[in-house]
């Protein structure tokens, strides 16, 4: 079946089966590699993308299902101020290792901000619980997440 | 590795043969070489290590891995510190497999593992800067007919401070590779580092945030198709028969590869290839093993335990000091089937043509995964390339190349390139694990209360008998029993050795920390119980039989000060200690914990202090630490697989759950200012783990769990 999809404001035109799961046409019919695959049943996180701004497992949204949604990926998350906050935050605090995780948990902080800009700890750990990082980088997901915080509501870091 | 640090512990000093197998190694080249990569030609290598364009980023080829451990910042800093570049003057790219010019000086292999690297190359890449700046100077003094002496070298550019000139090195490159190699160098004095031992922001980190990182899993060869693949459920098993007529009609399916033992779909798309392995009508035949389950293998191990073992120390006479009597401890710590569970599930993309093959994959052992695809294909090593990728995640797992080898099994049947995708539960199920290991501990105290003898039957597998023979010695696993005698003053000490294999077809190999993470409990366990046995402070305990390791003692006093250490805490709550002295390094661990009336286990807080000798990024430092950490809570508190048929039950992170945010505790790392000799941090933070949470639910509790992963139903008081 053809489905078309916008994402990261282009169009473009796909012939896969519609329960095909987005992530696998992102990253291997359209070429966006930056979401990654870490476990294909929601409990990871890595493949998270935004649809129309809200948070979603791309390893679990049949493409049949995105219509006309805009899809962003983190390879345009930094054309956000959350987006472009967070990966900055995220290089100040040192949060990343591997980074094969990182892609999911920068679009799972950005959409965080997006609905609430300051989030408490707890808040944090309620969404970002979602993302699982096996390199270990919890401890600095917080305090990185609170510097992208401070400088939105002060308009700056970009 | 532990690997080494362990295995040499007793027969060198762990410091002294490194530093001999260093200067002595001469695999590394520090001539210029003419290396032209593809899309490189411009580049001039002045040694294979630093490759300068005449204009653009500087390319330092890195001959470890990354995996997440900062080794391109780290082998970076190195080199530009005596380069004398900045770091956001170069750029870091991945060694070609060649192990006679890129092998760790003292594996002698291009080997990313055991906390080595920067052990390794801490000499030898400083020299490899050093070198190329001083042919760069001598390629500016020829140039203006004046001294090198008056010359220096500055952020990429040659100097000429009394006439004010000035050469990039772009523009010197070429003629400094004709110029002369010089035979010896001096290094820069400490005083004058301005990378090293500074928090710089890693250099491989920009790319991780926007998805412009390339992992294995994101190459893209034209035209490259992907495959989804299922290996034989129970280790040894084989395929019997395959109906595919649902999976070839479903759309983007291309072909499916049968093999003796795993089936693949290939496919457009990796989700086209899932489906079509998900329609598969499958039968398969178990093999040897498949009556095999998890009480099983518990039994055999249990057996072996009691049987013949191999003695790797003694010293003193502890049957004497058994026989003499008096209190002790005669206890078993009991470890379980663990995976690695790397972020990235393994894959591996492979062209193989009639006359070559190419292969894309993350890797800790590049030479060794370009060698399988050689005895794969029957091709000579020559015409065999390995594209290193960033690895999402290694502890050890990428340290076999088994998906290498199986990935190219099915590129020999698909014309064109394949990425062969291990879905989360094949990467769980056809692991190298981390096999049952057990710790059977015998301790005698003498009338003061400190232990007079210490005997420990380590059991588990030899895995150094296939992955690193240099370390398997008369039969005894020397990455198993190194350390094993703990760092105390004890008189009389024995570390046996009982080797006992996982069965056959199953895959075992090196988990991060490798043999101090499985002996770590065990040991400092096993002194805690000694000391409160004795009825004294375990930390005092420990500062007693710590007279002759002055490094040891001052981080267990570091962390036991700033964790507050005997400072009252409440009701159900404690702390446990754990000490680490490995890897060329030394650290403690205070874990603090409550434990609820339900048993309930929550880790409140973690305090770690590390003496690594000289730091080169205190930054990286603490990230790995606490990565260690993380690490190890995962394992303690969750790793644990079974086995019923002869297979892995569990496949995903639903039923082997591994720590989230929301369970992570503060971790504080506390650093020695040290000059000694950088010592390895990439495993340090693990092995502590385990132990220190055991001793702090006995501290809160006064119950002592001695198995992982922790069983908190024995927690229960209400
Ligand atoms: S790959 Fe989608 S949540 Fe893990
Ligand atoms: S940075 Fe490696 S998995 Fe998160």
């Amino acid at each position: 079946m053809s489905f078309t999809l916008n994402v990261n404001g282009t169009t473009h035109a796909v012939e896969v089966d519609g329960d095909t799961p987005l992530l696998w046409v992102l990253r291997d019919v359209i070429g966006l590699t930056g979401t990654k695959f870490g476990c294909g049943i929601a409990m990871c996180g890595a493949c998270t993308v935004h649809l129309d701004g809200m948070a979603v497992r791309a390893c679990v949204t049949p493409v049949e299902t995105v219509g006309t949604a805009a899809v962003t990926t983190i390879e345009a998350i930094g054309a956000t101020d959350e987006g472009a906050r967070v990966q900055k935050a995220w290089l100040d605090e040192e949060v990343v290792q591997c980074g094969y995780c990182q892609s999911g948990q920068i679009m799972s902080a950005a959409a965080l901000l997006a609905v609430n800009p300051s989030p408490s700890d707890a808040d944090i750990d309620a969404v970002m619980a979602g993302n699982i990082c096996r390199c270990g980088t919890y401890p600095r997901i917080p305090a990185a997440i609170k510097q992208a915080a401070t400088e939105l509501a002060s308009g700056e870091g970009r | 590795m532990g690997v080494l640090a362990t295995a040499m512990a007793g027969q060198f000093s762990r410091r002294s043969f490194l530093i001999s197998a260093v200067l002595a190694g001469g695999s590394l080249v520090v001539g210029p070489r003419l290396i032209q990569p593809a899309g490189a030609a411009e580049n001039t290598a002045l040694n294979p290590f630093i490759r300068i364009p005449a204009a653009g980023k500087i390319q330092l080829v890195i001959p470890s891995a990354e995996m997440g451990q900062g080794v391109y910042m780290g082998i970076s800093t190195l080199i530009a510190e005596e380069l004398e570049v900045a770091l956001d003057q170069v750029e870091a790219v991945a060694a070609p497999a060649d192990p006679a010019v890129y092998g760790h000086p003292v594996l002698r292999d291009q080997i990313t593992g055991g906390s080595v690297t920067i052990r390794g190359f801490y000499e030898p890449m400083r020299r490899a800067g050093a070198t190329a700046r001083v042919m760069l100077i001598a390629a500016a003094a020829r140039e203006w007919g004046v001294d090198p002496l008056s010359c220096r070298a500055e952020a990429g550019q040659v100097l000429h401070p009394s006439s004010g000139r000035r050469l990039a090195y772009g523009a010197l490159a070429a003629k400094a590779a004709e110029g002369p190699v010089p035979e010896t160098v001096e290094l820069k004095p400490a005083s004058e580092f301005r990378l090293i031992g500074k928090p710089h922001l890693r250099i491989d980190t920009p790319a991780k945030v926007n998805g412009t990182a390339k992992f294995g899993l994101d190459a893209r060869p034209e035209g490259v198709k992907f495959a989804a693949v299922m290996l034989s459920p129970s280790f040894g098993g084989t395929l019997k028969t395959v109906d595919d007529t649902e999976a070839l009609k479903i759309s983007g399916v291309r072909q499916v590869v049968k093999l003796s033992d795993a089936v693949a779909v290939v496919a457009d798309h990796t989700g086209a290839a899932r489906k079509g392995l998900a329609a598969l009508h499958l039968t398969w035949d178990a093999g040897p093993n498949g009556g095999l389950d998890t009480a099983e293998l518990e039994r055999r191990i249990e057996t072996a335990m009691d049987g013949e073992a191999l003695v790797a120390l003694d010293h003193g006479d502890v049957a004497a000091a058994e026989a003499a009597g008096g209190p002790g401890i005669e206890v078993v710590y009991r470890m379980p089937i663990l995976a690695h569970s790397a972020m990235e599930p393994m894959n591996c993309t492979v062209h193989v043509r009639a006359d070559s093959c190419e292969v894309w994959v993350g890797t800790q052992v590049v030479a060794r995964a370009r060698q399988g695809a050689a005895a794969v294909t029957g091709l000579p090593l020559e015409k065999v390339t390995v594209h290193n990728q960033l690895l999402g995640g290694g502890f050890g797992r990428r340290l076999d190349y088994d998906g290498v080898t199986m990935a190219v099994r099915v590129a020999q049947q698909v014309d064109g390139p394949v990425q062969v995708v291990w879905s989360r539960e094949e990467d769980i199920r056809h692991d190298s694990y981390r096999y049952l290991n057990l710790s059977r501990l015998s301790l005698r105290l003498g009338p003061d209360g400190m232990p007079v003898s210490w005997r420990h039957r380590v059991v588990g597998p030899a895995v150094m008998a296939r992955f690193l023979p240099l370390l398997f010695k008369d039969g005894i696993d020397l990455d198993q029993t190194g350390g094993a005698e703990s760092p105390y003053d004890i008189p009389n000490k024995r570390v046996e050795f009982v080797r006992h294999e996982a069965p056959q077809g199953m895959l075992t190999g090196n988990w991060r920390g490798v043999g101090p993470t499985r002996n770590a409990p065990a040991i400092e366990g096993g002194i805690d119980e000694a000391a409160h046995l004795a009825g004294r402070d375990p930390v005092a305990y420990r500062r007693a039989l710590l007279t002759n390791n002055p490094r040891l003692r001052g981080v267990l006093d570091l962390a036991a000060e700033r964790a507050g250490w005997g400072t009252p805490l409440g009701p159900d709550r404690g702390r446990g200690i754990a000490l680490m002295p490995d890897f060329g390094s030394f650290s403690a661990m205070v874990a603090q914990v409550h434990v609820g009336g339900d048993g309930r286990l929550t880790v409140e807080r973690i305090v770690c202090a590390v003496d690594c000798g000289q730091v080169v990024n205190p930054s990286v430092l603490r990230q790995q630490i606490e990565s260690g950490v993380v690490y190890g809570l995962s394992a303690a508190l969750y790793g644990r697989l079974t086995m019923e048929n002869g297979a892995i039950v569990e496949g995903n992170f639903d039923d082997a759950p591994v720590l989230r945010i929301n369970e992570c505790p503060p971790i504080e790392v506390h650093i020695v200012d040290s000059t000694e000799s950088p010592g390895g941090v990439g495993e340090l933070g693990t092995p502590g783990v385990a132990p220190a949470l055991m001793n702090a639910i006995f501290a809160a509790t006064g119950k002592r769990l001695r198995a992982l992963p922790l069983d908190t139903s024995q927690l229960k008081r209400t």
